[in-house]
């Protein structure tokens, strides 16, 4: 199901917690709400399940006004971010629950609630841990029945409030390729929101990009991260480096030299230039054009090798990552001066929206 | 290395458990065994036929069952309470959550006057039931209203931190699994406060059985009707009839006693029951 927002607003006391959001989230695609802790996100999500209402706007599900809606009405699964499952019911009492709540009318019989109930339980791969209590299972496990249950109803929309957030690192990697997988099988149209860009780049077929109440920007995970809108977005999808300088005829003007920009055009007295950390090369001739640095440490490990320096003039701090092969090329060690050459950098004039 | 296999990563075992014993035994056991000491000093037939007295059944009658009965009602408003203070903030809750306390502090007698003062033929609420042919004080009621009074605190004491760690999460998850307030409170919220509902049931039952003070003035004291078990405990006294009143007392423990047994039993169960598959 498709599900419209429209001049959705909310205020809490003088905090405007979402300010005049209209969106879009197309039928069958997973969509990440992405943005810093703080920024409306879970806000927008509450009110899209109607747990929360807005104080202004529309929230259409498949075209049809769900705003007055009560939340058990609007056939929503809400997965919360600590789970909330029933700590009295066993876990197939908790993926029974949604089932044995329906009007009486409506109530399948206890044989097809049995069925259903571990037919689901399969699906998120803990049938056999179906007679424990929530307090015996893991965090990702209680995560997996906490979505089992929310499925049961078969919800038209699936509303996902920080899914891994409470998770460890491995165990949310895991979790994250089989929620795309349990996605890829079943279609629902699903929203989740996050603050970890990682995250909503891996998992989602379309990110929104959120800060402070509003939308700085829409698109495929591809499209934000290498097209962001504006410097907001791309300091919120990756580490980057910052450069002071000033645009002109479409080359950035610093201290270290002039470089082509993709982005800017006309002219700015005062811009920043953004790079990312892959995008940075190291030269250690020296006649090398580039900005000048020192390596203050050198963090090998893996395929690629992290490299911090600081600027030779003014306060700047830099971080290049390398293929560990090229590292041992270049002989590094910590003291050594060098040139950082941008291979491709976005410029974000001052004054525009979002800049910093 | 016998020393070193014994060691606890909590100590402190022996010297808090031999705390225990030694207090418990001085406050609580060995004035009770007292009691059944004394009352050892009547013959069985003596002891049948004080225990058995018609004043006296009648008695355990009205306290048993008024202790109860009050119990019960304090647990419905009292978790009623409870709830909208933890739930909802409104000008005055701080106040009234004080107020939940004052039953505690006032002394007995006090709160015995007052209600009779009030729901006497002549008094404020009295004198509006009496033409409805409601009576209140000096009636079994009037016990009952008595012993409301000062169990109320218990429930509420008891449940509110237990609502208050019951995040609203559960009831909007409940909520979005289409579940009706109904359901929900029934479902969801009940079984997660049972347990310390059960508890302030049992201690504003024990209150109720052992009060004395409120329900005198109240209840009128009339043999048969609304003579209270406590009350005949002290007419025995007074009368000098120690072995007669420890004998009345030792029933009341043995029932008392039996009853809070079921209730901690019942909550064992409970909790049991609730978390295996229903």
């Amino acid at each position: 199901m498709s599900i419209r927002v429209e001049n959705i607003a909310k205020r809490f006391g003088a905090f405007t917690a979402l300010g005049d959001i209209t969106l879009d989230f197309p039928k069958g695609e997973l969509t990440a709400l992405l943005g810093p802790s703080g920024c409306g996100k879970t806000t927008l999500l509450r009110i899209i399940a109607g747990l929360e209402t807005a104080d202004s706007g529309r929230i259409l599900i498949e075209g049809r006004d769900a705003t007055k809606k009560h939340v058990r009405e609007r056939q929503v699964g809400f997965v919360f971010q600590h789970y909330a499952l029933f700590r009295h019911m066993s876990v197939f009492e908790n993926v029974a629950f949604g089932l044995r709540v329906k009007p009486r009318r409506e109530r399948p019989p206890e044989a097809v609630i049995r069925k259903k109930v571990m037919a689901l339980l399969d699906l998120v791969q803990l049938a056999w841990l179906a007679d424990r209590a929530p307090a015996q299972l893991s965090g990702g496990q209680r995560q997996r029945i906490a979505l089992a249950r929310a499925l049961a109803v078969e919800p038209q929309v699936l509303l996902l409030d920080e899914p891994f957030g409470a998770l460890d690192a491995k165990v949310r990697k895991e979790l994250r390729s089989w929620l795309r997988q349990l996605h890829d099988d079943l279609h629902i149209t699903s929203i989740f929101v996050t603050h970890d860009q990682e995250e909503a780049l891996e998992l989602a077929d379309r990110i929104v990009v959120v800060n402070q109440g509003r939308v700085e920007q829409v698109g495929s995970p591809k499209a934000v991260y290498e097209k962001p809108a504006n410097a907001f977005v791309y300091g919120f999808l990756g580490s980057s480096n910052v450069l002071e300088g000033s645009v002109r005829n479409g080359m950035f003007h610093t201290d270290g030299g002039d470089f082509l920009v993709e982005n800017a055009t006309g002219v700015h007295p005062h811009a920043t230039a953004y790079i990312r950390p892959h995008d940075l090369a190291i030269d250690r001739s020296a006649n090398a054009k580039g900005i000048a640095a020192q390596v203050r440490r050198i963090l090998a490990f893996g395929s690629v090798a992290r490299v911090e320096l600081s600027g030779i003039t003014g306060e700047n701090h830099f971080e290049v990552e390398i293929p560990e092969r090229d590292l041992t090329d270049l002989d590094l060690s910590p003291g050594n001066t060098v040139h950082l050459v941008p291979k491709s950098l976005r410029v974000f004039p001052h004054g525009e929206a979002g800049s910093r | 290395m016998a020393g070193h296999s014994s060691r606890k990563v909590l100590p402190g075992f022996d010297l808090t458990l031999g705390v225990t014993v030694v207090y418990l035994s001085l406050i609580v056991l060995i004035p009770l065994c007292a009691v059944f000491i004394k009352t050892a000093s009547l013959s069985l037939e003596q002891l049948w036929n004080t225990i058995s007295a018609p004043r006296a059944v009648a008695s355990y009658r009205l306290s048993f069952g008024t202790s109860l009965l009050a119990a019960a009602v304090n647990a419905v408003f009292g978790f009623i309470l409870a709830w909208v203070l933890v739930r909802y903030s409104f000008p005055g809750k701080k106040q009234v959550d004080a107020l939940i306390d004052l039953p505690f502090a006032l002394p007995t007698a006090v709160a015995g006057i007052a209600l009779t003062a009030i729901y006497a033929k002549n008094g404020w609420i009295g004198q509006h039931l009496e033409p409805l042919g409601i009576k209140i004080a000096f009636t079994p009621t009037g016990v009952l209203v008595a012993l409301i009074f000062i169990g109320l605190p218990f429930v509420v004491r008891t449940v509110q931190p237990v609502l208050e760690d019951l995040d609203a999460e559960y009831e909007e998850a409940a909520a979005s699994l289409g579940a009706t307030r109904w359901q929900t409170v029934t479902r969801v919220v009940l079984p997660a406060v049972l347990p310390a509902l059960t508890t302030g049931f049992a201690l504003a039952f024990a209150r109720g059985v052992g009060e004395y003070g409120s329900v005198i003035f109240i209840a009128g004291n009339m043999p048969l009707i609304s003579e209270i078990t406590p009350l005949i405990i002290i007419t025995k006294l007074e009368q000098y009839d120690y072995a007669g009143a420890t004998a009345i007392a030792a029933v009341m423990l043995v029932i008392s006693f039996a009853l809070l047994l079921i209730i901690n039993l019942l909550q064992a169960w409970s909790a049991r029951h609730g978390r295996r598959a229903t």
